[in-house]
């Protein structure tokens, strides 16, 4: 699938700061509908605070984050939501949302983000079954009369939970954990774990799929295995992945398109193989001869 | 063995020198609090009195349960600790999974049947005391338990003011049954929704709180609602506190020995003893009902949420959980369970005054959660019969009497008896009686889960 799908998320002139720091410099770059999109760069070249300002647990300081729901029209009436004041456009073929308007929770409820973590942030005393059920917690929650009819358990919301256990049992199947849903999310191993996070995002039925790292400790096998969920997911699930990593296995071989940041700023935008080439990415990679320290200075603008 | 002797003499000198540095040290602890006492003689002055015997014997007890804890008790610890693990767990599952299947309903089964019992055993004048102690004293705690354990067990959220919602029921039902003479079965939801009003009022300001922080700003509403009580006398009466509260009726007819009264209606003779009965059922009824409801909101999303946000708040929020409605709800039903308490408390005592709701009250709540094991109802409801009842056994120690003297008051030890629980538990279960956590579904087998996976709400996390 190259490039050319429409257009799902659009960073613009975005900058944070924390406090002298400059984390992130004037980033602008789009993430496409049913693509994989790679972000990837040195360590503290602020890629993981851009996911958190995408998914709304920061505020950036400038700039604008718009995503859109299945109507690429609607794109035209971004300055216009922007002039509003207001954190989104619903109408009734499509939404268009400012994500840095928006709390963190709202992000991955009406927005329809999900992201796993660095980290791993499992809920470790849950099963992997709860874990997963969590995860379908605002639908439930819908179901159950938030929660004033559940105490009387009536039938529609056990129907409800029986398909969220449905789903889970279903996600709990494509990542080969179907025989461990009811062991507690702590005793996984790590691997599993990881997959484990990455199904709880899926729960939640994103549109755009957020992985900080997810290859981050795993043996090479693992990855291929990742490699290869991953593009089921964007197959099967016709959603798109924003992915942060540093495993070049895995960003060269399933990424559509990389973004690399260094110090904050992009410096370089296209597909892996333009991006393998690249003499910026190279440069901020490897670093350089002495001799051409100034040259390459001069063309990043340092 | 050349070299096992030496070593052996050499402990023993070890052993021994540690005796003596406890019995020190119990010496100088108790020199101040023990060996002196102050008594007001004949002429009303007061004279300082010395307790040497009692002084040395206590010391001489701390020296030699040292000695003996050193000699038999760690040596058995030790070998506890490098005997490899036997295969005996499947066997001893077993078992508990059989005593785990009957023991709730063969425990519903015994408090409904208790009063009954009670009365068999004592008669109709004496079973007062032990169903109105035992019981409804008990059963007051357990409720109050349940009602803590959906705060701090389940949402993680350290409440130390949880009295404070206890109060708000009490003075809900004696002002407004005073003033427009409601009925209790009005009032009881009335000061529910009252108390959970101002769970939410305490839930708002604390939402970012977590903790040790999270305990602090709790514990201080709780006194501001106590001094709001002492203080605003025009309404509450201040100390002197509200008396006359009118009592509960059964359905409209009243205990009392008037014709109309209760004995009279179904041709009994009169005996205080009915309404203690009925006290005693409706505690329970309402008990079972926060432990139904409570078991229920497990099963659903709100109560997923709520251990969800225990373990991992940041995740929460990431799976688009609005981490501050799932707060605040864990606060107001909370607080509405401590309202329903509260009022029973004030038609069972027709007299309620700010004394009956100090941090003490707040503290021996969530030390019967701590004790229980968080999370767990078995564990709350048997932390509070240890506790609650154990206060009320000393005060049916009367034979200590005869071997300590007249004077010899065993509930003046009642804290001391605490302090020494809670370090055996610290000891032997830090996590309380019952730690284990029962997921709230499953998909093939419902296994518990290990303590030390399961977070608690009481430790501030160190990331995030």
């Amino acid at each position: 699938m190259a490039a050319g799908g429409d257009t799902l998320l659009r960073v613009e002139h975005l900058t944070m700061r924390f406090g002298g720091l400059i984390a992130i410099d004037d980033l602008s770059f789009e993430a496409h509908k049913g693509e994989i999109t790679a972000l990837i760069g040195p360590n503290g070249a602020g890629k993981t605070t851009v996911f958190n300002c995408i998914t709304g647990f920061y505020k950036p300081h400038t700039g604008r984050i718009g995503l859109c729901h299945s109507e690429p029209a609607l794109w035209s009436e971004l300055d216009a939501l922007t002039g509003s004041g207001r954190r989104s456009i619903k109408k009734p073929g499509g939404a268009l949302f400012q994500l840095e308007r928006m709390p963190d929770f709202l992000v991955a409820d009406e927005a329809r983000v999900a992201r796993t973590f660095q980290n791993i942030r499992l809920f470790p005393g849950m099963t992997a079954l709860e874990n997963l059920l969590v995860a379908q917690h605002n639908r439930l929650m819908l179901a159950s009369g938030y929660t004033l009819l559940g105490i009387f358990g009536i039938p529609s919301y056990r129907a409800a939970e029986r398909a969220a256990i449905d789903k889970a049992r279903d996600w709990l199947d494509r990542i080969g954990l179907l025989a461990r849903a009811d062991d507690p999310a702590g005793d996984l191993p790590y691997g599993d774990q990881r997959r484990l996070e990455i199904a709880r995002a899926m729960c939640t039925d994103p549109v755009l799929l957020c992985l900080d790292e997810p290859a981050a400790g795993l043996n090479p096998r693992e990855s291929a295995d990742l490699n290869k969920l991953l593009l089921s997911i964007r197959s099967e699930c016709a959603i798109s992945i924003l992915l942060i990593e540093h495993d070049m296995s895995v960003v060269m071989e399933i990424s559509d398109r990389v973004v690399v940041l260094d110090y904050g700023v992009k410096i370089a935008d296209g597909t892996p193989a333009q991006i393998r080439s690249d003499t910026k990415v190279i440069a901020a990679y490897l670093g350089v001869a002495d001799q051409d320290v100034a040259k390459v200075e001069a063309e990043v603008g340092l | 063995m050349d070299g096992a002797t030496p070593s052996w003499r050499l402990d023993s000198v070890r052993v021994f020198k540690d005796a003596g540095l406890t019995a020190l040290i119990a010496f100088g602890l108790l020199l101040p609090l023990v060996g002196f006492q102050t008594v007001t003689d004949v002429r009303n002055v007061l004279i300082l009195q010395t307790r040497f015997p009692l002084l040395l014997a206590l010391t001489a007890a701390v020296g030699i349960g040292r000695l003996a804890y050193s000699l038999s008790i760690s040596p058995w610890l030790e070998r506890r600790a490098t005997r490899p693990v036997a295969a005996a767990p499947p066997t001893r599952f077993d078992w508990w999974a059989i005593a785990g299947r009957w023991f709730i309903p063969f425990a519903i089964g015994f408090v409904v049947v208790y009063p009954m019992i009670i009365l068999a055993m004592n008669g109709r004048s004496g079973a007062v005391t032990w169903i109105d102690n035992f019981g409804i004293q008990i059963l007051i705690y357990v409720m109050l338990g349940w009602g803590l354990n959906i705060v701090v067990g389940l949402a993680g959220l350290l409440d130390l003011g949880y009295v404070a919602f206890y109060a708000v029921g009490a003075y809900s039902y004696a002002l407004l049954a005073k003033t427009f003479g409601f009925s209790f079965w009005i009032l009881l939801p009335l000061a529910g929704c009252l108390s959970s009003f101002w769970g939410l009022l305490l839930g708002f300001p604390v939402l970012r709180l977590r903790g040790d922080y999270l305990a602090i700003v709790t514990l201080a509403f709780g006194e501001i609602i106590r001094m709001v009580l002492i203080n605003w006398v025009a309404l509450t009466n201040g100390y002197a506190g509200i008396s006359g509260i009118p009592r509960p009726t059964f359905f409209g007819v009243p205990f009392n020995a008037d014709d109309d009264g209760f004995a009279a209606t179904f041709g009994l003779e009169f005996f205080p003893i009915y309404r203690t009965v009925f006290l005693y059922y409706l505690i329970l009824a309402l008990a079972l009902l926060t432990a139904f409801v409570t078991v229920r909101l497990r099963r659903l999303p709100v109560g997923r949420a709520w251990e969800a946000l225990r373990e991992d708040e940041i995740a929460c929020r990431s799976l688009g959980i609005n981490t501050t409605n799932t707060k605040l709800t864990a606060f107001a039903i909370g607080a509405m369970f401590a309202g329903f308490a509260g009022s029973f408390f004030a038609a069972r005592q027709g007299f309620i005054s700010p004394e009956s709701f100090t941090f003490l009250e707040s503290a021996t709540i969530l030390a019967i959660v701590v004790l229980g094991g968080m999370g767990s109802q078995i564990g709350v409801a048997i932390a509070a019969i240890a506790m609650i009842g154990g206060t009320e056994i000393l005060r049916k120690l009367d034979f200590l009497k005869d071997i300590f003297g007249p004077d010899f008051d065993p509930t003046q030890y009642r804290m001391l008896l605490f302090g020494l629980g809670m370090v055996v538990m610290m000891i032997w279960r830090p996590r309380g009686l019952i730690t284990r956590r029962t997921p709230s579904v499953f998909l093939k087998e419902r296994k518990s889960i290990a303590p030390d996976l399961v977070k608690e709400g009481l430790v501030k996390e160190g990331s995030g």
